[in-house]
């Protein structure tokens, strides 16, 4: 139970974070926060590292590659393509 | 390594990415934020990969290796345009990785391999993990199907859809309470994430196209949370704390850009706007004799005599991919003194900030890319105000408080205040809510019929000659 509470914890804290640093963002930069977001979701990469490395069975390594890759796809694709667009905004100043 | 040692590395992690995310709230400090967030990842990745209970890494190499060639490839090969499809085909991975990876530590916990232990906390975040992570999987491919326009982009409703709905959610319920009460077999885990990735489709397929900022941003949530959901299932502090930051970010979201159509979240998943749509020839009775057309070199004559133009963009803008021939024509304005600036509407386009995403790859400064609030003020003193592909954002209908109009009550562009208005659009078809648009006809509007991208190259010319 005091596992179940910390991690609890941990959760509800974090949505408010979220919440909090989140509102902050323009919609000039919704779009790339949305990629962004979803990059940090796939997260769940570290997840699947732990059960598709113990290759218990067939079954639980087939499944662990099919969600490491899609998990890698998740995290490389959606970090780059967020820096891809981050890197095209820019002042007037530096307009050339 | 030790597992306290592990769980301090996943707290920096964290961390950066709450750094990351803080880091976009500025476009200056925005390409940091994101470095931020990668580095925390890979951070979180390389202490994960340092796990005494990882014994072989074959497996893993290949899936990061393959996961990593796809991913680099979809990031720099999507055209901008192609922004909308990228994001939901990518959450759809993520949601679909969290379920099975979730299944695959159930199946482990079963074997009596996994240290965690199946109890309560397991299999209620097993099920939520499966469940969410199934309908986010499917959605996000439906989602990127009609975005890529690989199947229609009008809402497909289905007779008894909303009964179908309940008893597939029910299903899945049924068979998640099985899971929880009888936890020695897989069985309901897998059927349940079966009926729920049939849920994703059904849930879907009956929303239109231009209600896709609201499914995409939705979906981005349900991917948050699944792989929260992962976390539980394996007592993981870093999948909890990234996966709760980013459905709090779908979750906004989501609720701006209901907000930004003054539609509730069940009208937008339920109603199936956008599915009636009036037809060319009722468009063409209101619109009788009354739309007056332009040339593009009236249009020209007409810009070379403004001091202030604004330009509002909308989804007619990235299909036909307008965006560098509108920067031309913006630089030319600007060297002939006029003033210009962009009115973007919270939810033009396909997904949340889509066109400032396509102005600023045209090397539009992001400065003039303005909010729907910050310019609504300013088209009094427009003088002339360019609509490119944009309807139901402008349309003043909205204004209407009668409920029977989908839009009404939706904030939109004010354009109908500037002295004048020049519409470029191919045909007087219904934008996606399907009605008749007065501003067509109104005194102080011209129509310019044919493709953005075009028509803004032939202005530019015409200016050019004058």
């Amino acid at each position: 139970m005091d596992v179940f509470v910390a991690a609890l914890t941990i959760f509800v804290l974090a949505l408010f974070v979220g919440f909090e640093v989140i509102t902050k963002v323009p919609p000039l930069l919704h779009t790339p926060l949305m990629s962004g977001a979803n990059a940090i979701s796939g997260i769940t990469l570290v997840g699947t590292l732990v059960t598709s490395g113990m290759q218990l069975t067939t079954l639980t390594t087939i499944l662990g590659f099919i969600a490491v890759t899609m998990a890698t796809v998740n995290v490389v694709g959606g970090f780059l393509v967020t820096h891809r667009m981050l890197a095209m905004f820019h002042k007037k100043e530096d307009n050339v | 390594m030790s597992k306290e040692l592990i769980d301090l590395f996943y707290l920096i992690a964290a961390v950066l990415f709450i750094f990351g995310l803080k880091g976009l709230s500025h476009p200056r400090t925005a390409v940091r934020g994101n470095f931020f967030a990668a580095l925390g990842m890979l951070i979180a990745i390389v202490v994960t990969l340092l796990d005494k209970r990882i014994i072989s890494f074959e497996v893993i190499i290949a899936g990061i290796v393959v996961g990593a060639l796809i991913g680099v490839v979809m990031a720099y090969k999507a055209p901008m345009t192609a922004i909308p499809q990228v994001v939901a085909i990518f959450n759809g991975f993520g949601g679909g990785a969290s379920a099975l990876a979730v299944g695959a530590a159930l199946e482990e916990a079963l074997k009596g391999g996994f240290i965690e232990a199946i109890d309560m906390q397991f299999t209620i975040a097993a099920v939520s993990s499966g469940l969410i992570g199934g309908v986010s999987f499917t959605g996000s491919a439906i989602a990127f199907a009609k975005l890529q326009g690989l199947i229609t982009g009008k809402p497909v409703l289905l007779r008894g859809r909303h009964v179908i709905n309940v008893a597939l959610i029910l299903i899945c319920i049924a068979l998640s309470v099985w899971l929880v009460v009888d936890s020695t077999s897989s069985m309901p885990f897998w059927i349940m994430v079966g009926v729920a990735s049939l849920l994703g489709i059904l849930l879907v397929i009956p929303i239109g196209g231009a209600d896709m900022p609201v499914v995409i941003s939705l979906l981005n949530a349900y991917s948050g949370i699944a792989a929260a959901g992962h976390g539980w299932v394996l007592n993981n502090s870093v999948l909890i704390v990234a996966g709760s930051l980013v459905g709090a970010a779908g979750f906004i979201l989501t609720a701006i850009m209901c907000r930004a159509m003054n539609r509730s979240l069940a009208n937008v998943i339920f109603a199936g706007v956008g599915a009636v749509v009036t037809t060319e020839v009722e468009s063409d009775d209101i619109y009788a004799g009354r739309v007056k057309s332009a040339s593009p070199e009236e249009v020209a004559m007409m810009l070379e005599g403004a001091q202030r133009v604004v330009i509002a963009p909308g989804y007619g803008m990235a299909v036909s991919q307008a965006q560098y021939a509108i920067q031309d024509l913006t630089n030319l304005l600007e060297s002939m003194g006029v003033e210009v600036d962009f009115a973007i509407h919270p939810v033009a386009g396909r997904m949340p900030g889509h066109m400032n995403v396509l102005l600023a790859e045209a090397n539009i400064p992001y400065e003039k890319l303005r909010e729907m609030d910050d310019i609504n003020p300013t088209f009094r003193h427009t003088d002339v105000v360019l609509v490119v592909g944009a309807n139901d954002v402008v349309n003043p209908m909205a204004r209407e408080a009668d409920q029977s109009i989908p839009i009404a009550g939706m904030p939109i562009l004010n354009v109908d205040e500037a002295r004048s208005i020049v519409i470029i659009k191919r045909s007087l078809s219904p934008g996606f809510a399907g009605i008749a648009n007065p501003l067509f006809v109104a005194d102080n509007c011209l129509m310019l019929f044919g493709d953005a991208k075009k028509m803004a190259m032939d202005i530019t010319a015409a200016l050019k000659q004058a």
